[in-house]
C-alpha cells in the first residue's frame, strides 16, 4: 500500500468527521450510534500505516477505522440505518460492523471483546505459513483498536499476556480518549496513560499525541514494522479526546466546558489543515474543493443509505447457524 | 469393537481429526502437558498449554475460528466457563449473525461437570441449559463411550461453535467403541431401550440411571422407553414426540436443576405438540435448585436416583398397571 500524502490524510479525516456528523444530525433514524469525533487522527494515522494483508479488529467507535480502510460511505451508512445494502446486511447496525473484504475481521461493542479475539486472529496469521486460513499471506499483522475503558477490563491483561508469551503479531492501539462511556478516565485509573500497564507485560509501549495525524502515522509505521519483522506484539497509545457524547443523542451536560474547549482548540483536522496551509502545501481554494468533495460524498452516501431497502424479514433467521 | 475409556475415546477423536484436517488445533490449561501423544504427533504449534485464563482461551479460539482455523479448547470444568462467557456467547455465538454471515466460528469447547467426585459447586455445575438458551451455539452432552468419540468428531467438523460437556466421573470408565472411523451426527437422539408405557428422556450420566430404572420397572411389568438426547441443541424433537405419542407418558431426568432447564424445554415441546397423546402429567426428576454440595451424602441426595424414577413412573401409570 503506497504511503498516503499529507493532504490525503487530511481529506480522509474530513470525510470521517462529515460522515459521523451527518449521522449524528440524523440520530432519530440511528439512535445509539457512538462517534469518534475528535479522534480522526488516530484512525487515519494508524490505518493508513497498515497493509492489505493486515487484519483489523475494532470497537463501537469504528467508523473512522472503516472509512480510513476504504469502506464505502454509502454501505456504511446503510448498515447504521439497518438497510439491506449495509456491510452486514443491516444486521450489525453501527455497533458491530465487520467487512471481510476490507480485512476488518470483527467489531466488538462489548468493551474489550476485540482484545479477546485479537490473539486468535494473529495466531491464525502466524500459523498461516503452514496451515491455510484467511491469514495465509506471510507477514500479516493484527491491529486491534480499543480505548482506555477497555484497558480497565481484565481481558486487556489476558490478551497482552497471551500475545507476549505466544509471540503473536498484534499491534495494540489504545485510543485514550479520556472518557469511559459517561465516566472520566481519571476516576477509573491511577495513571494519565495506559502505557505503564502495557509496559509491565514486557512489550514495547509508546504513547504519542493522538491528535497529530503525522505523529500518529510515523509512530504507527514504526510500530507495524516492529510487529511485522519480529512477529511479536507492540503497544501504541494515542492520547486524544472524544468531543461528542458517549452516544447519539447526548447533551454532554456532564462534560467540563473548559476542558472540552481546550481539546477542541487542538482539533486534529484543524491542526493538519493549518499545518498544510502554513507550509504552502494547500491553498485556500484547494481546501474549499476538498470540503465540497467530502460534503458531496457524504450527501450521496446518505441518500444511498436512505434509499436502500429494508432487509427481507426472512433475514431474521438466516446466518444464525452455518 | 475396541474397549477403551472415555478419556481415550476423546483422545482418539482429537488425534483422528487433527490428522484429517491441518486446521484443527487444541489448546487450554494443561492440554500440552496431559496430551503428550498429541503434542508428539502434531507439534507445539497445534497442541498448546495456555495461561490459566479462561476468557482469553475462549477469545483466542473465537478469533482463530473467524480466520478459518478449527480450535478445540479445554476449559477443564464447566463452572470455569463463566469466565469465558463473553467470548463464547457474545462473540462466537453472535458474530456470525451480526456480520451477516461473513464470518464463521468452527470451534469446540470441552468442559467437565457432573456429581460423584464430591468436588463441590465450583467444579460441578451442570449449566448446559445456559448455552442452549444462547443463539448460535450447539450443545452436546454424550452418555456412551462410543458417542464421546463419534460426537466429538462431528463437533470438530461442524462449522458452528459447539459446547461439548463431559461427565467428570466417567473419564476412566471403559466402554465399547467401534474400530476405525466412527462418526455420530449431531442432533440425533438415540432410543436405547424400547417400551410402550412411559418415555424416559435423559442425557449424560443420567441415562445410566434411567436404564437401571427401566430394568426395575420391567420386573414390575412396566415397559419404559429410554431416550438419550446426546445433543441438546439442536434438539431431536421428532424422536421425543414419536415416543411420547406412543407411550402417552413422559419423565425427563437430568442432574441440572429444573428451572428453565432442558427438562422444561422438552416438557414444553411435548405440551405444545403432543398434548392429546398424554395420559398423565409430565414429570421432571432433576437436581435441586442449590449449589452442588461436596459431602458425598449430600451429593448423592442431589443426584437423580433410579428408585426415584421408578416411584415417579409407577405413580404415572397407576397402581392397577402394577402387579405387586
Amino acid at each position: 500500500m503506497s504511503q498516503p500524502s499529507r493532504i490525503s490524510m487530511l481529506e480522509t479525516m474530513m470525510l470521517i468527521r462529515a460522515h459521523e456528523e451527518r449521522l449524528a444530525a440524523n440520530a432519530g433514524s440511528s439512535p445509539g450510534t457512538c462517534t469518534a469525533v475528535g479522534q480522526e487522527a488516530a484512525a487515519v494515522g494508524v490505518v493508513t500505516a497498515l497493509q492489505p494483508r493486515d487484519r483489523i479488529l475494532t470497537n463501537h467507535r469504528s467508523a473512522g477505522h472503516l472509512l480510513a480502510r476504504g469502506a464505502d460511505p454509502g454501505r456504511l451508512m446503510a448498515e447504521v440505518m439497518g438497510r439491506a445494502d449495509g456491510y452486514c446486511k443491516g444486521k450489525s447496525g453501527s455497533l458491530h460492523v465487520s467487512a471481510k473484504e476490507l480485512g476488518v475481521v470483527l467489531t466488538s461493542t462489548i468493551v474489550g471483546g476485540e482484545l479477546s479475539l485479537a490473539p486468535g486472529v494473529a495466531l491464525a496469521q502466524k500459523m498461516g505459513t503452514t496451515v491455510p486460513n484467511e491469514g495465509t499471506e506471510p507477514g500479516g499483522i493484527t491491529a486491534v483498536f480499543f480505548g482506555d475503558g477497555a484497558a480497565c477490563e481484565g481481558i486487556f491483561h489476558e490478551s497482552i499476556n497471551l500475545a507476549v508469551t505466544w509471540q503473536l503479531p498484534v499491534l495494540y492501539v489504545c485510543e485514550n480518549n479520556q472518557w469511559q462511556a459517561f465516566v472520566r478516565r481519571d476516576e477509573t485509573m491511577p495513571h494519565e496513560q495506559v502505557r505503564p500497564w502495557a509496559a509491565s507485560h514486557g512489550l514495547p509501549a509508546v504513547a504519542v499525541d493522538g491528535n497529530d495525524v503525522e505523529a500518529v502515522h510515523a509512530a504507527a509505521l514504526a510500530a507495524a514494522e516492529h510487529v511485522r519483522t519480529t512477529g511479536t506484539p507492540y503497544f501504541l497509545e494515542l492520547i486524544t479526546y472524544r468531543t461528542r457524547g458517549h452516544y447519539e443523542p447526548d447533551d454532554q451536560a456532564y462534560v467540563d466546558k473548559d476542558e472540552l474547549a481546550r481539546w477542541k482548540a487542538r482539533d486534529p483536522i484543524a491542526l493538519q489543515r493549518d499545518r498544510l496551509l502554513a507550509a504552502g502545501e494547500l491553498a485556500e481554494g484547494e481546501l474549499a474543493h476538498l470540503q465540497q468533495r467530502v460534503a458531496d460524498t457524504v450527501e450521496a452516501a446518505f441518500t444511498f443509505a436512505q434509499n436502500s431497502p429494508w432487509p427481507d424479514v426472512r433475514e431474521l433467521l438466516t446466518d444464525v447457524y452455518a | 469393537m475396541q474397549t477403551i475409556t472415555v478419556n481415550d475415546a476423546v483422545g482418539q477423536a482429537l488425534a483422528e481429526e487433527m490428522r484429517r484436517d491441518a486446521r484443527v488445533l487444541t489448546f487450554g490449561e494443561g492440554v500440552a502437558t496431559n496430551r503428550r501423544e498429541l503434542l508428539a504427533e502434531f507439534g507445539a504449534q497445534r497442541v498448546r498449554n495456555t495461561p490459566l485464563a479462561e476468557g482469553i482461551i475462549a477469545g483466542a479460539a473465537a478469533g482463530a475460528a473467524a480466520m478459518g482455523l478449527r480450535p478445540v479448547i479445554d476449559l477443564l470444568y464447566a463452572p470455569f466457563m463463566t469466565l469465558s462467557m463473553d467470548a463464547i456467547m457474545n462473540s462466537a455465538g453472535k458474530l456470525r449473525y451480526l456480520s451477516g454471515g461473513q464470518f464463521e466460528f468452527p470451534m469446540v469447547v470441552l468442559a467437565r461437570t457432573g456429581a460423584g467426585w464430591t468436588v463441590g459447586a465450583q467444579h460441578n455445575h451442570n449449566l448446559e441449559a445456559m448455552f442452549v438458551h444462547a443463539p448460535g451455539l450447539k450443545v452436546v452432552m454424550p452418555h456412551s463411550t462410543a458417542d464421546y468419540k463419534g460426537l466429538l468428531k462431528s463437533a470438530i467438523r461442524d462449522p458452528n461453535p459447539v459446547l461439548f460437556f463431559m461427565d467428570m466421573t466417567v473419564g476412566y470408565t471403559p466402554g465399547p467403541v467401534p474400530e476405525g472411523e466412527h462418526v455420530v451426527p449431531l442432533g440425533q437422539a438415540a432410543v436405547l431401550r424400547a417400551g410402550a408405557d412411559v418415555t424416559l428422556v435423559s442425557y449424560s450420566k443420567s441415562v445410566t440411571t434411567c436404564l437401571a430404572a427401566a430394568e426395575q420397572l420391567a420386573q414390575r411389568g412396566v415397559e419404559a422407553e429410554v431416550i438419550d438426547l446426546r445433543t441438546l441443541k439442536p434438539l431431536d424433537e421428532a424422536t421425543i414426540l414419536r415416543s411420547v405419542r406412543k407411550t402417552g407418558r413422559l419423565v425427563v431426568v437430568h442432574e441440572a436443576a429444573a428451572p428453565c432447564g432442558v427438562g422444561a424445554e422438552v416438557a414444553a415441546i411435548v405440551g405444545e405438540r403432543a398434548f392429546a397423546a398424554l395420559k398423565a402429567p409430565i414429570r421432571r426428576i432433576t437436581g435441586p435448585d442449590a449449589p452442588a454440595p461436596s459431602s458425598w451424602m449430600l451429593e448423592q441426595a442431589a443426584l437423580p436416583q433410579a428408585d426415584g424414577i421408578v416411584r415417579a413412573v409407577l405413580a404415572l401409570v397407576g397402581a392397577e398397571a402394577v402387579p405387586a
